[in-house]
């Protein structure tokens, strides 16, 4: 019989492992899907959350943890959705954004960023592949309900920005 | 009726509005007048079906008769439809759906943001989800609006034209059911009508800015909520249900 404590940590190992579909350098962990891990007469629950409610991938991670936990033969074990409080960026963990930016996409910075670069008052996204603040937001709206789409303004390349929630 | 069944209708409209809406911005993928657009309004209409679900979901469960999300949006006909007329308004012209979804953004942010202070916990959690999302629509509708407002001799007669052409859809929003007064009494929904005054300020505002000049009409259509739909919307229905109902069960 494995203690609780020992359960609860080898559940949170296998979770680390479990990528992002769309952004596969990334764990679910680190990008704030896994609320908590707790641990009731040998039973796991597992809670979980989703990003942006139409989020395409949400199903998919849903299905992925079930699959880890599986394979890790942890059963038994229950993954449930919870919505409150909801999902917001603030969940990204550091190392979690610093992986973003290395994989191309900007980290997200704050609401108010967000709102400024749309109304073309203030340039403070930072490229991911030059580091110029020399940005410019295309449109709020990317290639998954997630990112916007932007443009770098001194290396040319255009770059996502996973936008605030 | 029962105040489990009046909860089970106030979701179901809430959930309705986002699919029928959801669903009309669909058609517009592959057809946006640039790439960036089409794929905002795409993403605007995942936004709304992923809240829609999450409504549905809920309704299902108050439904007392063991139905999920699917059979909520497949097999209703559409007399049992709640949504707003102006989410089942053809998309028309790129000006169309800007001034539908200008109209509707600005309730859905004022409504989203008073559902969060819901004593009903589930439409509390789905509420603060849902209006994170939709300032973001809210904020694209209203800059197309003074954009093409404010824009081109042509863009600014069309946009005009949009317009005064949904006006009469707009106040629907702000009318209640009996059954939607007695939850607000207990504070599970919003006071719609309530809103009706910061929504006319925040609309009217956005259409100065864009040089454009507020409709005077007062007619309004209604009927939405109690199913009295305009003969749109069963040519939705056809189109979204027509693959569920021809092969029941299907997966992909």
């Amino acid at each position: 019989m494995v203690s609780a404590e020992n359960l609860i940590s080898e559940a949170w190992k296998v979770l680390n492992t479990v990528e992002d579909p769309e952004i596969p350098v990334i764990s679910v962990v680190e990008l704030g899907i896994v609320r908590d891990v707790s641990e009731h007469n040998g039973e796991l629950t597992v809670n979980i959350t989703p990003t942006y409610s139409g989020c395409p991938a949400t199903q998919v991670i849903e299905d992925m943890v079930v699959e880890a936990l599986h394979n890790a033969k942890l059963a038994p074990f229950q993954v449930n959705t919870v919505l409150s409080p909801p999902w917001s960026t603030t969940f990204i963990s550091a190392e979690g954004r610093r992986k973003l930016k290395e994989y191309g996409i900007a980290p997200p910075e704050s609401e108010s960023v967000d709102k400024k670069a749309l109304m073309g008052e203030e340039r403070q996204v930072t490229c991911p592949n030059c580091g110029s603040k020399n940005t410019l937001m295309v449109s709020q709206f990317g290639s998954t309900p997630c990112k916007s789409h932007f443009k770098c303004k001194d290396c040319l390349e255009p770059f996502d920005y996973f936008k605030c929630l | 009726m029962n105040h489990n069944n009046s909860l089970y209708q106030a979701v179901l409209h809430l959930g309705d509005n986002a699919l029928i809406l959801g669903h009309r911005l669909s058609e517009w993928c592959g057809h946006g007048p640039v790439l960036e657009q089409d794929i905002a309004m795409t993403n605007i209409s995942l936004d709304l079906i992923g809240q829609a679900r999450m409504y549905l979901d809920y309704a299902g469960r108050l439904s007392g008769e063991n139905k999920n999300e699917d059979d909520l949006a497949y097999r209703r006909d559409v007399l049992d439809f709640k949504n707003f007329l102006i989410t089942e308004i053809p998309n028309g012209d790129f000006a169309d759906t800007i001034a539908r979804q200008f109209f509707f953004d600005q309730w859905n942010v004022l409504y989203t943001a008073a559902l969060m202070a819901s004593t009903d916990e589930t439409l509390s959690a789905i509420a603060q989800k849902a209006h994170k999302e939709v300032s973001y629509h809210q904020r694209w509708s209203s800059e197309w609006v003074v954009r093409l407002g404010d824009g081109t001799p042509e863009s600014k007669e069309k946009m005009q034209r949009a317009i005064d052409d949904m006006w009469m859809f707009t106040g629907e929003m702000f009318t209640q059911t009996s059954e939607e007064k007695s939850l607000v009494t207990q504070a599970i929904l919003p006071d719609a009508e309530a809103l009706k005054a910061t929504w006319l300020q925040t609309v009217s505002a956005i259409i100065s800015d864009a040089t454009l000049e507020m409709p005077t009409d007062d007619f309004m259509q209604s009927g939405g909520k109690e199913g009295v739909h305009t003969e749109y919307l069963g040519f939705i229905l056809a189109e979204m249900q027509y693959l569920p109902r021809a092969y029941p069960d299907a997966q992909w």
